[in-house]
């Protein structure tokens, strides 16, 4: 029997893979096998051997099947290694689908914006792009031949109908339909016909307006204030610079410390260490009267900034005409926001 | 307005730096724009005379000077400006002078000769951009002073930016009065006596047109000198308030429009016929104005003639004809109140701008011009001498503007500023603004001056008030307003939502510009009629856009050009389109997609698809919950390949369009890849259905799956529709596969379909599930010739 456990151990040793273990398994323990054999040929010894006999090919046939386990175990073990190795990936790859889109830095800052109004009740409403000379001038006391309207330059389609040069045309619309009190915030597309390096045909502004029982520029100011440092992020300096609008007054232009130098004068400032952000005031009488709001009764402020030069402040994009050259380059700095 | 620092402090004079004004007047609404020196930065210059002069020996060009600079002996100067003359007074940068620009003067030997300075030029000096020869001085100006002390130079340029309504700051005199307000100081204007009459000739004045003109002043000043020259220190202010020296007669008025802010023009009375007539232009009179500009009168236009044609454009500018110039001697002097409203606009008609016009439609003091005309008389008779003839007035007091008395309320102050002023502060504030003040019980009766235009109704005084109390002496406050809870709608989809889900889907957002190219536009929407701009900026801007393809088209021809290669953009904005005459401006949501349908990975990559681009449509439909509701069936799109396009059909209507980009216009754009597109109604798009709860069904669901063959041109739609509406029990209807090639006859498909069955009152036996499908197979070979595939 110890020729058999040493030539069966033997063939075992040498055995490379699971399908060959599992003939030498069937070799020696299947039906037919070596051991099967011997123990049926148990029977032809005489009793009082079968005994002794059988313990020993109980004994050899255990030690084989004992050696037979462990040599799976290392053949199972080899395999999955393989497996492993066969399987391992560069898992520095980029993942597979759709990258990141990401949307313009415009509509970032309208939504940073609107989303700050909106917290205290302000409510987003749009305004056609094409307007009539009547909502964008003359109902925001901007008659024909005021010079103020020299200061837009707009573009026309024919007499009475033009590109809207502002959102404050939104302010006539609704409250000419609205009652107050009235809290709006009017984003959007304005049309001047100037292009230089810091001016762009196209650009997009945000109106604002409260129209309640008794609001003041005491209120305006608060608003604003609050908003800006807010905005920014930052606890910067805000300064109201008396000013002139048509459809406001007392009108003024609000001013930031420059985001860019701290104040200290840079070239963004033109060394003034201030920055024009804002346009507000509280909305003339007059322009009460032409939507039918008793101006006695009623008062309200408004305000409007350009988007574009927040965006450029706030993300320090340093060229306007970026915004609308659609470069992907450019584009995708944003998609993080 | 621009003017110089140093005749601002002639009138007022308060104990502020050049910061501390600058300022000072921006927070009080005139924003200063800039501030420049009067000179360049330069020590070491003198008033020199030349004494003699000698050609230099060695140099043509050159001449050698004895400049008398102060000292005991002339000092030899080297000079080769054209006009240095004998017993002219120049600028002389001596030894140890600096120049603008740091250059140092030394002594050196020009060409063997050496020179002990240098004559200068102004712009030598930093005074002129341009190089005119050696700078004259006056005749009386002291050899050997200092020049910058001399001509004043330590002094600024101040640029205000002021606003419309700020009439009554254009001229040094009310920025003074606006300067001294601000300080709480006096401001001390000129005093202008009348000038004694030396002759009594007139020239007769008929204004036909009172309202537009109430008031016309004119004198003949006779026997001028033509010789005279303007003096130095008028140049000066002149240059500093950046405008050139033309002749006294000219500068003259300039100055005191300057000073004043009266607008004056100078007739050459010799050209003149008969009287002036201040009346309404004549259609179709010509006037050929002092810039050659020749322009075409309209009736509404207001000018200056003489009985026998046009002078002047009133209020504008003074005509070529009946100008002054060198040979003049007889001038007839103008200064007269034109109405804001009847010179508003009139400059513009004509593609000018001028000082005249720019201070007339904003509003002049309408009391203002005797004193402007005696000024302007006391100038040029100081200048060039003359005969000084009586004043001619022609004035229609019914018209001059009045000052109406304005009612202000302490509460209204406090109420709109959101602020309480102590009254007397407040009725001291209103005084110093130069308002007639009357004190009433809680309340001001207070009359503007003539200079202040801007003042008519009480929220102009609140204004005022508020801004000399100082904007930022004003507190802060947060708001107090009702509180009341906004409707929202459940069914409006918000466009921001799906915004967020393609750039998720990998899209980046663009924003084109909203005019576009018109023969692009045309390759793209042949169909649709853009709205053309009158005005627009440039030809590649002139029309409104009719969709949103053209930009994006453009921004991705550009993102190729710039080796991208790989373009996802969309954009949500407006589309213009004129229906039945109407403009119509409708929100649209479009977008763009070429190159590989994935990001590269390392792996295989594959170019996007129709059906790439479809499902990120049903994304969006599906938040919109249209997804089964929207129909893709094939339309003709001019801009899109008519065997991959769809218009999307929304309850019988068109919700936008889906394909491939027409090969044709892909080729005429320029692309080298294949383009999709895509666009949509956000009005449709964006409603949607409030969900309404059905009941689960308890049994199991069935799935059979049938593979028929029809003809090709047999839509996947057309099938589900027919199957889904055969029985109720059928929930579901996919098609997992199409296929065509072997085994399959040409022109025809195979399509696969799966059924998904279900009841809501029993488990479904096979007998009944095969007897729907069964009726299925019936209805498919009935209306489209279906065969079940074996």
């Amino acid at each position: 029997m110890d020729d058999i456990l040493q030539q069966s151990l033997q063939q075992l040793a040498e055995i490379q893979s699971l399908a060959e273990l599992d003939l030498l398994r069937v070799h020696y323990l299947g039906k037919k096998g070596v051991f099967t054999e011997r123990m049926k040929e148990l029977g032809k010894l005489p009793p009082e051997q079968r005994r002794e006999a059988g313990q020993a090919v109980n004994l050899v046939r255990d030690n084989f099947q004992a050696a037979l386990e462990e040599k799976k175990l290392e053949l199972e073990s080899k395999v999955l290694d393989t497996r492993l190795a066969s399987e391992a990936i560069d898992v520095s790859l980029p993942g597979r689908g759709q990258g990141g889109g990401g949307l313009h830095p415009v509509t970032l800052t309208l939504r940073r914006i609107a989303r700050l109004f909106e917290n205290v009740g302000f409510a987003v409403v749009e305004g056609p792009e094409i307007e009539d000379d009547y909502h964008n001038f003359e109902a925001l006391n901007i008659p024909a031949s005021h010079p103020a309207r020299a200061m837009h330059d707009t573009f026309y389609f024919d007499e009475h109908t033009l590109l809207r040069t502002h959102t404050s045309p939104v302010q006539v619309r609704v409250m000419e339909t609205g009652k107050p009190p009235l809290r709006i915030i009017a984003p959007g597309r304005v049309y001047r016909c100037d292009s230089d390096l810091t001016h762009t045909p196209m650009f997009h502004q945000v109106e604002g307006f409260l129209v309640d029982e008794s609001v003041s520029f005491a209120d305006l100011k608060g608003i604003l204030y609050e908003f800006l440092r807010l905005f920014f992020e930052k606890d910067i300096q805000v300064r109201f610079r008396p000013s002139y609008f048509p459809f406001t007054e007392p009108s003024a232009e609000v001013d930031i410390e420059c985001v860019i130098c701290g104040g200290v004068g840079c070239r963004v400032c033109k060394q003034s260490g201030w920055l024009e952000v804002m346009g507000c005031g509280m909305i003339h009488p007059r322009v009460f009267e032409y939507v039918g709001i008793n101006p006695e009764s009623w008062s309200g402020f408004a305000f409007g900034m350009g988007v574009e030069r927040l965006a450029m402040l706030r993300y320090g994009i340093n060229d306007l005409r970026m915004f609308f050259e659609n470069d992907l380059r450019f584009l995708h700095q944003f998609r993080a926001s | 307005m621009r003017f110089s620092e140093a005749w601002l402090r002639e009138y007022v004079n308060p104990p502020l730096s050049t910061d501390q004004l600058v300022a000072q007047l921006t927070m009080a609404g005139l924003e200063v724009d800039g501030v420049e020196p009067a000179a360049g930065e330069f020590t070491g210059v003198v008033v020199g005379e030349v004494l003699a002069l000698s050609p230099h020996p060695q140099a043509d060009r050159l001449r050698v000077c004895q400049v008398a600079a102060g000292g005991s002996d002339p000092l030899t100067i080297v000079c080769g400006a054209p006009n240095v003359a004998v017993g002219m007074k120049a600028p002389l940068a001596i030894e140890g002078g600096i120049l603008p620009g740091g250059m140092k003067i030394t002594r050196s030997s020009l060409r063997g000769i050496e020179s002990f300075g240098m004559l200068c030029s102004a712009k030598e000096l930093g005074l002129e951009e341009s190089q005119g020869g050696l700078m004259a001085l006056s005749e009386d100006a002291p050899v050997g002073a200092d020049l910058r002390e001399y001509l004043q130079l330590n002094d600024v340029s101040i640029e205000v930016d002021l606003t419309p309504n700020r009439a009554d700051c254009l001229s040094v005199e009310g920025i003074a009065r606006e300067v001294a307000l601000l300080n709480g100081i006096d401001a001390n204007p000129h005093a202008v006596a009348d000038n004694p009459i030396t002759c009594n000739d007139t020239f007769p004045v008929m204004v036909d047109a009172p309202e537009d003109c109430p008031r016309y002043l004119g004198r003949l000043i006779k026997n001028v000198n033509r010789t005279a020259k303007t003096p130095l220190w008028m140049i000066e202010r002149l240059r500093r308030s950046g405008l050139r020296s033309l002749g006294p007669l000219v500068d003259v008025t300039n100055y005191v429009l300057l000073e004043l802010g009266q607008p004056l023009h100078a007739f050459d009375a010799a050209k003149l016929q008969a009287g002036i007539r201040v009346r309404h232009g004549v259609a179709g009179e010509r006037l050929k104005l002092l810039n050659g500009q020749e322009i075409t009168l309209s009736d509404d236009v207001l000018v200056i003639a003489d009985e026998k044609c046009p002078l002047a454009l009133a209020g504008v500018m003074g005509g070529a004809e009946s100008a002054v110039d060198d040979a003049t001697t007889d001038i007839f002097l103008e200064c007269a109140f034109f109405a804001p409203t009847a010179i508003m606009g009139k400059a513009r008609r004509y593609g000018l701008s001028t000082d005249s016009s720019h201070r007339f439609e904003r509003g002049v003091d309408p009391q203002l011009q005797r004193r402007a005309i005696e000024r302007a008389t006391q100038l040029i008779t100081e200048i060039t001498g003359g005969l000084v003839g009586p004043i001619v007035e022609a004035v229609a007091k019914a018209h001059l503007p009045t000052r109406n008395p304005i009612l202000l309320r302490e509460s209204r102050v406090e109420k709109l500023l959101g602020l309480s002023i102590p009254r007397d502060q407040l009725t001291s504030l209103l005084t110093r603004l130069g308002l007639n003040v009357e004190l009433l019980p809680e309340a001001w009766r207070v009359t503007p001056p003539g200079f202040r235009f801007d003042i008519a109704i009480e929220a102009d005084l609140i204004e005022e008030i508020g801004r000399v109390y100082g904007y930022n002496n004003i507190p802060k406050r947060n708001p107090a307003t009702h509180m009341e809870l906004q409707p929202v709608s459940e069914a409006a989809l918000d466009i921001e939502r799906v915004k967020d889900l393609l750039v998720d889907r990998g899209y980046q957002e663009a924003i084109t510009y909203s005019f576009v190219e018109p023969s692009m536009l045309a390759k793209i929407e042949p169909e649709l009629e853009p709205i053309a701009l009158k005005n627009p900026i440039s030809s590649d801007m002139a029309v409104m856009r009719t969709g949103l393809w053209c930009g994006l088209l453009d921004a991705a021809l550009k993102n190729l050009n710039r080796q991208q290669s790989r373009v996802r953009l969309f954009e949500a904005g407006l589309r213009f389109t004129r229906v039945e005459g109407n403009i119509t401006q409708q929100k649209s949501l479009a977008g763009l997609a070429l190159g590989s349908a994935h990001e590269e990975q390392g792996g295989k990559s594959r170019n996007i698809d129709f059906f790439d681009v479809k499902s990120d449509l049903e994304a969006i439909l599906r938040l919109a919950s249209h997804e089964t509701k929207v129909k893709f069936v094939n339309g003709k799109h001019p801009a899109l390949h008519p065997g991959q396009s769809a218009e999307l059909i929304l309850d019988g209507e068109r919700l936008g369009w889906l394909g491939m980009l027409h090969p044709k216009v892909e080729k005429e754009l320029g692309f080298e890849t294949r383009v999709f597109l895509f666009e949509l109604d956000q009005d449709k798009l964006l409603k949607r259905t409030i969900p309404v709860f059905k009941s689960l069904s308890k049994f199991p669901q069935v799935r059979r799956d049938i593979a028929i063959i029809v003809e090709e041109q047999v839509t996947a739609m057309s099938l589900t529709q027919c199957i889904e509406t055969l029985s109720p029990l059928i929930r579901q209807v996919r098609v997992f596969d199409v296929y065509q090639g072997t085994g399959i006859e040409t022109g025809k498909k195979s399509v696969a379909l799966g059924l998904i069955l279900q009841d809501d009152e029993e488990t479904l036996i096979d007998v009944k599930v095969d007897g729907v499908i069964a009726e299925v197979l019936a209805r498919l070979a009935q209306d489209f010739n279906a065969k079940l595939r074996e």
